[in-house]
């Protein structure tokens, strides 16, 4: 018997390095923020109101207080800073104050010994209200036909575009109102953390579940009236965000019941307050209407957005810039005229989810081209490829589209991915629509086929420097890398080491805790940590490569210019010197820290003209569902789907977004909606909540098309939310075609397609 | 709060006599989830999974008639023996939530907490299951139609508790089917159960979901029953199974809520009705 000795692959970039906490979450050994504990500490909870929309009479915390194990009380009156936050407007209230203005609005909060004694404290506390009957309309908010809920007005932004000549006509036109419903997050991992007061009092120490830790201080530090280097953040273990960590949620509270008891306060909710606790993905009313040549060529789209807001501002400015500014999809087009509305109401509050204001749009725009196909006697495939965008073409804002844009590729290769086979004509019972309930048979089924395509901006728009900062450390051949980049689960802590071992050729790379120690790394949102936090890795690790090159070289009496990393060596690419970085870097230290600016954008002018965007990313998406036409009831069989990625950085990173959001845009498409009734939500549990299972999730075939954008530090497109945007409107033509019927909303009900 | 975990029938009996607003906890979940919410002011469970009697299910061939202890839990009805007497309960069996929850659920909480969308409760109506109750005063046994009173209201008495569940095994065909807006791991939004009994040429079919509480179609068995020779099970017309299947509907008394509307689960619960009869006489 002999032994060979294989060489593992070393982790570099390119490569599908497994994630450093996969083992741990797998096997449940992961700490996550809810996992937190300190001694001596306290439980903090939420006093929320039952009302949408009421006036606050008065609140009486007397009795709460006297409960044995109860610490404090705290209510608006108690906060000694800034009486509001927000993500860009400060509009939301720390504690409600005279009035509520969405059901699950915080009002008050207690710590106390003991979770169940903080729920007797909640329930001792007396608020009484006078309820109003709240605004659930926004098209009331538009029309000023109701007097303003907030200070701030009732309409949170209206945005036009007017591009072209608006007086074009095309001899084909199809027009439509589309409906979007309220989708929630859902991540896993639900809102905690915990707040460690300093001794004096003068500040605290908090570790929490966030997709920003700056963002987060400054808000912080604002209500509690200290200055920020007061106030330090360390990243807690994050179960997923999908924009509902952009927010403040619990951090504020928290930190004022700590300050004021002078011990660690830990806070986290359960799945229903969570469901109260952040903003969710706007609910929307799209009216397009497209103008066309007689061979499907698009001149002109008018559209009417309205989005829901909820009853306070979070990001629906954003949302909405995205969603106006996006509405012609990943297609040509000379003419436009657009009218976006985000709109406050009663409703819950909406801002960032995955996809930001695109999703919404993109359900529109594509059902539209499906209606094009239709008129003009072309194909799904057909009409796409004709109006498909290049790189170059001008958005309907004026801006070039300077990223690179393989629309047609992504089409064309999705188009060339295998159709599924033919249902058997004894199909597994589990694989019919209906799944375990066993509903149908193999003669009630009906296959349909449906295309969406999307283009998606990367980064934040509208003149903000979202930058991201990282250090660089090597030491005696070891790497260190800090930055303060969220880890929500989009797997940068796999990538960074990546970057490095790549620059700098080192096999061993730490990762230190993401906190406020260093410099902001943006938040993880918009699919930009691969772009920004790895342009700064990337910059760092590059800048500590100089300082080696520069050692080595003078060492050996060389150029540094001639120097170049290959595998874990230095090698003179003039000569003959080879020396292992490890060797090379003994007994030295070098550090360097790098923060990377995307280039500059602008505002939108009147007329929604402005280069407002940084860059964008395309895909397309394939849905085959099999759909029992009878009970309504839906099985997406397979979605292929090809995605322009720039660069695969890691494919199985790549694969896992991918899959991912196919996942939670199929959600979208047939059962995931948070239910209202005149504000009141109607379905806060995952018992009635549903998101899909594993029988639900479809087989995926996925192409990455690797076009490396020159604009981007390494040639990465940002991967995370493209996936979720076009497959959503991709399912609802397949259901269409299935089924001959309309479908102008999602989530698609049962009774849409059966009644 | 005490937790009481008897180990024996008499005892457990014993503890509902003495103590007043027993909660009863078996699988737990409902009731743990109720408790989470904070719907309960518990003061004393009497926790069952130790009263062994209560876990065992057996088999009496000489009267036909299988007894099923209100403690045996899903997941030992989805496969195996259990499985192959009562079909409808093992397709029921399988759709009760995640394989975590069958683990721990079973049908004597189904009966007891008596929610219209019990996954079990419509193939036991639909096998005319007898519902077997005991107190320390002594037991008792009633129809299932009889114990289930209304939406998640039984006939228990407070010092009493589900013993177990007695079914004849028939000849002929039995089914289930639920509707949820997802393929598994979901509450249903209709279901029904059908039962053949080619012996006596009769046909059974229950609702969950679309009423108060579970609903027998007596007067769409009826109808088949004369207008079908249900004992061949041969030769259906499409034409005697949707009328079959309208006539379920309309017996139906289905309300709006946020799961689904009235409208869409008489249409659904008619379907199913429709399309278990062509299953059963297919075969």
């Amino acid at each position: 018997m002999s032994t060979s000795v294989v060489r593992t692959r070393r982790d570099t970039l390119g490569t599908s390095a497994l994630r450093p906490d996969g083992g741990a979450k797998v096997q449940g050994s992961f700490a996550f923020s809810s996992d937190v504990w300190a001694d001596n500490m306290l439980w903090g909870a939420t006093l929320r109101s039952p009302h949408p929309y009421a006036r606050i009479i008065s609140i009486d915390t007397s009795e709460a207080i006297k409960i044995a194990g109860v610490e404090t009380v705290l209510t608006a009156e108690d906060v000694p800073g800034k009486l509001t936050y927000g993500l860009i407007d400060s509009d939301q209230p720390v504690f409600a104050s005279g009035v509520v203005r969405y059901m699950g609005e915080p009002v008050a909060a207690v710590a106390a010994d003991h979770p169940e004694t903080c729920r007797r404290a909640l329930a001792a506390i007396r608020v009484e209200y006078e309820v109003l009957e709240p605004h659930v309309n926004p098209e009331d908010s538009i029309s000023g036909s109701v007097p303003p809920i907030h200070p701030n007005g009732n309409l949170l932004r209206h945005q036009r575009i007017v591009c072209g000549d608006t007086s074009v006509t095309g001899p084909v036109m199809v027009e439509c109102e589309y409906e979007i419903g309220m989708q929630d997050q859902a991540f896993l991992g639900l809102e905690a953390a915990l707040a460690i007061p300093d001794s004096d009092g003068g500040g605290l120490e908090m570790i929490v579940a966030t997709q920003w830790l700056h963002e987060d201080r400054k808000q912080i530090a604002l209500c509690l009236g200290l200055p920020e280097e007061n106030i330090r953040l360390t990243l807690g273990g994050v179960g997923g965000a999908f924009g509902a960590r952009e927010d403040i949620s619990l951090q504020v509270h928290a930190s004022l019941l700590a300050l004021r008891t002078g011990r660690p306060i830990k806070m986290q909710y359960s799945r229903e307050e969570s469901f109260f606790g952040h903003v969710h993905r706007h609910p929307a009313k799209i009216w397009v209407r497209h103008h066309a040549s007689n061979d499907g060529m698009i001149l002109k789209i008018e559209a009417r957005m309205v989005f829901d807001g909820g009853a306070y501002a979070s990001t629906s400015a954003a949302v909405l810039i995205n969603a106006v500014t996006h509405i012609q999809g990943p297609y040509r087009c000379a003419n436009a005229i657009v009218d976006g509305f985000a709109a406050r109401t009663n409703n819950p509050p909406c801002g960032a989810m995955r996809g930001f204001g695109v999703v919404q749009a993109c359900f529109a725009h594509e059902s539209q081209m499906d209606k094009l196909a239709q008129a003009c006697g072309l194909s799904p495939v057909e009409i796409r490829l004709r109006n498909a965008m290049r790189t170059g073409d001008r958005l309907i804002t004026g801006q070039p589209v300077e990223s690179v844009a393989p629309v047609e590729r992504c089409i064309r290769e999705t188009d060339a991915i295998a159709l599924p086979p033919q249902m058997t004509s004894s199909p597994h019972e589990l694989s019919l629509p209906g799944g375990s309930g066993r509903t149908a048979d193999r003669s009630h089924i009906v296959r349909g086929i449906g295309w969406g395509v999307s283009i998606k901006n990367l980064m934040y728009s509208e003149t903000f420097d979202d930058y991201a900062t990282a250090r660089c450390r090597l030491d005696n051949g070891v790497v260190t890398l800090k930055f303060a980049t969220s880890e929500v689960g989009q797997g940068f802590v796999t990538l960074a080491p990546q970057i490095a071992r790549s620059v700098l050729g080192v096999d061993t790379v730490i990762v230190d805790p993401m906190d406020t120690t260093i410099g902001s790394a943006g938040s993880t949102s918009a699919s930009r940590q691969t772009w920004m936090s790895g342009g700064a890795v990337d910059g760092a690790c590059r800048l500590v490569r100089e300082r080696l090159f520069e050692h080595v070289a003078q060492q050996h009496n060389l150029d540094p210019l001639q120097l170049e990393i290959d595998d874990t060596d230095i090698i003179d690419t003039r000569g003959t010197l080879r020396i292992s970085v490890s060797k090379a870097s003994a007994g030295v230290a070098f550090e360097e820290t790098f923060e990377h600016h995307h280039r500059p954008t602008e505002d939108l002018d009147e007329n929604g003209q402005g280069n407002c965007h940084v860059a964008f990313a395309f895909v397309a998406h394939r849905a085959v569902v099999d759909v029992d036409t009878e009970l309504g009831l839906v099985k997406v069989v397979q979605i292929a789907t090809a995605q322009d990625v720039g660069r695969a950085l890691n494919p199985l990173s790549v694969l896992g977004q991918i899959e991912g959001g196919i996942a939670q845009g199929l959600g979208l498409a047939v059962m995931e909606e948070i239910l209202m009734v005149n504000g009141i939500v109607k379905n806060p549990s995952f018992t009635d909540y549903l998101l899909p299972t594993a029988l639900d999730a479809p087989d995926v075939v996925a192409i990455l098309i690797e076009e490396p954008d020159p604009q981007a530090p390494l040639g990465a497109k940002g991967v995370g939310e493209p996936p979720c945007i076009s497959v959503t409107p991709a399912i609802a033509a397949a259901i269409r075609d299935a089924t001959g019927r309309a479908i102008t909303r999602v989530p698609v009900r049962p009774s849409d397609i059966c009644l | 709060m005490s937790i009481h975990i008897p180990t024996s029938l008499d005892d457990a009996l014993a503890l509902l006599h003495e103590l007043p607003q027993v909660q009863l906890l078996a699988g737990g979940t409902d009731f743990m989830v109720e408790v989470n919410f904070n719907k309960h002011d518990v003061h004393d469970v009497v926790a069952l999974r130790r009263v062994t009697e209560l876990q065992q299910w057996h088999h009496d061939e000489t009267t036909n008639t299988v007894t099923i202890g209100a403690g045996v839990v899903y997941a030992e009805m989805e496969h195996g023996e259990l499985a192959t007497l009562f079909p409808a309960l093992a397709e029921a069996a399988r759709t009760v939530g995640s394989p975590q929850i069958r683990a721990a659920g079973t049908l004597g909480g189904n009966l007891g907490t008596c929610s219209p969308a019990g996954d079990g409760l419509p193939v036991l109506f639909a096998l005319d299951a007898v519902v077997n109750l005991a107190s320390h005063r002594g037991t008792r046994s009633l129809p299932i139609g009889e114990f289930m009173l209304g939406p998640k209201r039984n006939a228990l008495a407070q010092d009493e508790l589900v013993v177990s569940i007695s079914m004849k095994t028939n000849s002929g065909w039995q089914g289930y089917a639920k509707v949820g807006t997802r393929n598994a791991m979901v509450i249903s939004v209709a279901s029904a159960s059908l039962v053949l009994d080619t012996v006596s040429g009769t046909a059974r079919i229950a609702l969950g979901s679309v009423g108060p509480t579970i609903i027998r179609c007596t007067q769409a068995e009826q109808w088949l029953q004369t207008h079908y020779d249900i004992s061949a099970r041969k030769d259906l017309d499409e034409a005697i199974a949707t009328e079959f299947g309208l006539r379920v509907s309309q017996e139906s008394r289905p309300i709006d809520d946020h799961r689904s509307t009235a409208q869409y689960r008489r249409h659904a619960v008619g379907v199913l009705a429709k399309r278990l009869l062509q299953r059963g006489c297919v075969q």
